[in-house]
């Protein structure tokens, strides 16, 4: 393998090399200092962060079973980034005393999932790709899984490998439809001998009922809340972006890349889903008391609206897609910082807890605030950037009835993001969260964060980088 | 940096002087400077406007700055005005510096407070400065959103009630608009290059197709509707004005209000004259419903703030009514109706707002014989009635009289019958204003506690008289003012009359 060979397939390796490097640390490192192991994996991961932006070739390796294209690469950047958020994120919670002696393994597990992301985003083949999913996948349900002495945690990380066992099975038979049509599983050549009658259409069903499942649209949601409520927060946070993240950016890459024979058969799946996962998550998430479950819900409704993106399959919808993700992905994690900070601090996940949270944590409020606005769409921040370019990319190619029902929703979705708000600003409570000082982790995560919600809706190159990429898969 | 963009940076750098500083005296005096500076920038803008004018300048739009902001979806950051906005950024301004007045003595979370109205006010400078329907609609949104903790926190009554209400049905409107938006911009190339574009002046070149216009016209005028408080979506209006705390009031029914006019002028009818000719009659008949039912409304209501809210309804439902009439008379009326009214109803809701915190009541019954107690308010008071009912010599009485002659110019029956519902609502004006001023402020004072209430302290005077100078400067000197307005009705007028000749 030459170095030409390296740089395209620079992300997978080097979060490969960097599992090793912290699962051999851990044999070495001083049992008494362990806890310094943790910021030892962030700095190497934040260099494999910064690697992956560097500028390097693109093409294909192994005779076609790895692809690399600008876009994939952004993609994998954009991952890359808000698994970088979230391990300084949590930092707080590992060093806590139950976690002690799980650190390492905590950079392991997230490390090797998301090189599972990595595969399966540039996946030319489609055993490629259910290999990148499985590898994405069960780390996740360990993750879960990993406060193991909560029954809540440890019921979450079964939860999730059973559904995640169920989607792959359905996900696979939809395969073998595929491969028993086409003749091949190169994603090429298939897209070539693919030509929509009802046995490949049936197939498409069942891979795209696979991968429903993995972004949660309704109606195979039903997981969704309860894994989220019992995993621990930072996991929860990872769930809700990055492994969603990757899901819908290796949806929209097969979309295009191998279905658009049959795009109205798609088109007419997206449009029923998105309208049922957008109005079923946002009028649930309006009766959710815990935090956890509450983003759970929005997080469901979420998903609808980048349906909209596409639904098109226009290169506008792509590129809207990518951004709305990198968007998505600063707000929720700025909802969540804070969610976790308060949990780790105080242990509440309450709405109810969180009257007048102004008086005493005005910071963590207005972060709060900011990012639960981004969520709903409201200028300055990106989210209304996001949302309007999404809504524009429907519109263009005449989805106006369905833009009108997400306007809609996002009127929904304003007002439970605004009970929330409502609890932090107007309610009056006895008890409020006391005053408590967060550490630095935790501030300069949250702080990216608003860096991230204000820059990626103002800083128009963002948009045209990822706008100039989105042409070709 | 140009000087309309000024208009956006000034209000960001009195927030941030805010956020620095601790201490309230010092919050109050920032905020008082900032939009003291805005105002004297406001002048600035009106002298330079009148002077490029009169060097005869004709273009459509002055003082234009366009920078590409999003280069693949042809999004700009562009800015200009005409006579029509400088007019609105001159109310706002004013509205904007009395408000700070009226609420000097906010003490709870006093920082915050002015954060979210200078804010407010920054989102309506934006809009009208906006030629971009994209910054057009941020600013729109920018706008409304403070609105929620400014009446959530420091309102009063059912304050969360309210605050939710009002939030999600203009977020409702805005989401209508949205779509609209998006219809107009995706119409906006009719040769089909993809060459789309959100910029205002683009569009008013081209005449986009009238299947489009017939679906997007109704969705933008609605959209913008609701925010001028059209029947029947105005339900907001009373319920949010009646918990909103004093300044916001005035800024809400005297600035927020107005953008519905303006949008609905600038963008629905404007932008897509075929369908509002076709379809304006809906809309005639759902405004004149607007004026008459606000009129009738605020006779009923015993609280001082839903009475001056339903009377918003009814003159802001004048304001999309003479819009929708669709000629040079009537049009201007409603632009001179829309700052007559602003400056008013702001005035009215200052008055309010300091007599509630002499009284602690707003209700009229239980109030009497104020004008021997508190002299300087309550002939201020009832300087605002009559300028709300219409008298001569005062902003009312020129905005309405140009509007009644300008509808009454169509010759046909339908527009001639529904003006003259319209015109009824002036006697159902005098009404109630007369009423309250009879119960309110004559006769005998029927509550001890009343008889030693302090008059107006100096910064309620500042405030006061601001807006009273404006509302008699209107009255008595309007030809400057709808010269000014007029000249810049001409582009809109022709693309309406070359289309339509009534």
């Amino acid at each position: 393998m030459n170095l030409q060979d390296f740089s395209i397939m620079r992300h997978e390796l080097l979060l490969t090399a960097a599992a090793i490097i912290v699962l051999t640390a851990e044999i070495f490192w001083n049992p008494a200092k362990k806890r310094s192991i943790t910021l030892f994996a962030i700095v190497i991961f934040a260099l494999i962060t910064a690697a992956g932006f560097i500028p390097a070739s693109n093409g294909n390796l192994f005779g076609g079973m790895f692809i690399s294209t600008p876009i994939r690469v952004m993609m994998k950047n954009i991952l890359n980034l808000g698994v970088l958020i979230i391990m300084i994120q949590s930092v707080t919670w590992l060093n806590k005393e139950e976690n002690f002696d799980k650190i390492s393994e905590y950079f392991i597990l997230i490390i090797s999932t998301l090189a599972g992301m990595s595969f399966m985003i540039s996946a030319g083949h489609f055993l490629m790709f259910y290999i990148g999913l499985e590898l994405a996948t069960i780390p996740v349900a360990a993750l879960a899984a990993f406060e193991r002495y909560k029954n809540k945690s440890a019921e979450a990380g079964i939860k999730l490998i059973l559904i995640s066992a169920l989607s792959s099975g359905i996900l696979l038979y939809g395969l073998s439809m595929i491969y028993g049509t086409t003749g091949s599983l190169y994603i090429n050549e298939v897209s070539r001998y693919f030509s929509g009658y009802n046995l490949q259409i049936l197939a498409f069903i069942f891979f795209f009922t696979g991968m429903a499942f993995k972004i949660s649209i309704v109606p195979f949601h039903l997981w969704t809340a309860d894994v989220y409520e019992g995993a621990p927060v930072n996991i929860t946070s990872f769930l809700s972006v990055i492994s969603k993240g990757a899901a819908i950016f290796i949806l929209i890459i097969l979309l295009f890349s191998v279905f658009p024979v049959i795009i109205e058969t798609w088109q007419k799946t997206i449009l029923v889903t998105s309208i049922l996962t957008m109005t079923i998550g946002n009028l649930f998430a309006i009766r959710q008391q815990n935090l956890k479950r509450f983003l759970a819900f929005s997080s469901i409704s979420q998903a609808g609206y980048i349906m909209l993106g596409i639904i098109g399959g226009s290169q506008l919808g792509m590129a809207t897609v990518v951004y709305y993700i990198l968007v998505y992905i600063f707000s929720n994690l700025g909802a969540f910082g804070v969610v976790a900070a308060i949990s780790n601090a105080t242990g509440k996940e309450n709405i109810d807890d969180y009257n007048g949270l102004y008086r005493t944590n005005p910071n963590l409020s207005l972060i709060m605030t900011l990012a639960l606005f981004s969520l709903a769409g409201i200028p300055p921040v990106a989210g209304f950037f996001g949302k309007f370019f999404l809504f524009a990319a429907a519109a263009k190619e005449g989805f106006y009835f369905l833009v009108v029902i997400a306007v809609f929703n996002t009127i929904i979705s304003l007002y439970y993001y605004l009970l929330v708000v409502k609890a932090i600003f107007i309610n009056k409570s006895e008890a409020p969260v006391e005053k408590f000082k967060s550490d630095f982790p935790t501030k300069f995560a949250l702080l990216l964060c608003v860096a991230g919600i204000f820059i990626t809706g103002f800083a128009s190159f963002i948009f045209e980088v990822i706008r100039n990429y989105s042409f070709g898969v | 940096m140009d000087i309309l963009t000024m208009f956006v940076v000034i209000p960001v750098l009195t927030i941030t002087g805010i956020v620095l500083v601790n201490d309230i005296r010092k919050v109050r005096i920032i905020s008082a400077a900032g939009m003291g500076l805005q105002l004297l920038l406001a002048g600035v803008l009106v002298f330079l406007y009148l002077s490029e004018r009169k060097a005869g300048n004709m273009d459509e739009m002055l003082f234009i700055r366009d920078i590409v902001w999003f280069k693949s979806l042809n999004i700009h950051y562009a800015v200009g005005v005409d006579g029509i906005s400088v007019a609105m950024i001159g109310l706002t301004s004013l509205v904007v510096f009395a408000g700070i007045f009226a609420s000097w003595e906010v003490d709870f979370l006093t920082k915050e407070f002015f954060i979210s109205l200078i804010l407010l006010a920054t989102g309506v400078f934006g809009f009208f400065i906006s030629i971009d329907l994209f910054t057009m609609f941020l600013f729109y949104e920018l706008a409304v959103i403070p609105m929620y903790l400014l009446i959530g926190i420091w309102g009063s009554g059912p304050k969360e009630y309210s605050a939710m209400k009002l939030t999600l049905m203009l977020m409702g409107a805005s989401a209508l608009l949205l779509v609209g938006l998006l219809g107009i911009y995706f119409n906006s190339d009719p040769e089909m290059g993809r060459n789309f574009t959100f910029n205002i002046l683009e569009i008013s070149k081209i005449y986009i197709p009238i299947e489009a216009q017939r679906i997007f016209f109704p969705m933008v005028f609605i959209g913008f509707g609701v925010l001028g408080a059209l029947f029947p979506f105005h339900t907001w209006s009373p319920d949010g004005h009646s918990s909103a705390p004093t300044a916001v009031s005035m800024l809400h029914a005297g600035v927020l209000m107005k953008l519905g006019g303006y949008g609905a002028f600038r963008v629905a009818i404007f932008l897509m004259p075929q369908a509002a000719h076709e379809l304006a009659w809906i809309f005639i008949i759902l405004t004149s419903v607007s004026v008459v039912y606000g009129a009738f409304g605020a006779i009923v209501q015993k609280d001082l703030k839903y009475i001056n809210a339903y009377s918003s309804v009814s003159h802001c439902g004048l304001v999309l009514f003479a819009i929708l009439m669709m000629n040079e008379t009537a049009m201007n009326g409603a632009v001179l109706q829309m700052i007559s009214h602003g400056l008013m109803t702001a005035l009215f809701f200052a008055l309010i707002g300091m007599l509630y915190g002499r009284t602690h009541t707003r209700l009229i019954n239980e109030m009497g014989g104020l004008m021997k107690v508190i002299p300087f308010l309550s002939v201020s008071y009832v300087i605002a009635g009559l300028a709300s009912l219409g008298l001569p010599g005062l902003s009312g009485f020129v905005a309405e009289m140009t509007i009644f002659v300008g509808a009454f110019q169509h010759p046909d029956l339908f527009h001639r019958i529904m003006t003259i519902i319209a015109v009824s609502s002036i006697v159902i004006t005098a009404v109630y204003i007369l009423r309250v001023i009879a119960i309110l402020l004559l006769g005998p004072t029927t509550n001890s506690h009343f008889e030693h209430l302090p008059d107006a302290k100096w910064f309620e005077k500042i405030s006061t008289i601001t807006l009273i100078g404006s509302v008699a400067a209107i009255g008595l000197a309007p030809l400057w003012l709808s010269t000014m307005i007029g000249n810049s009705m001409h582009p809109v007028l022709q693309r309406i009359l070359t289309l339509n000749p009534f």
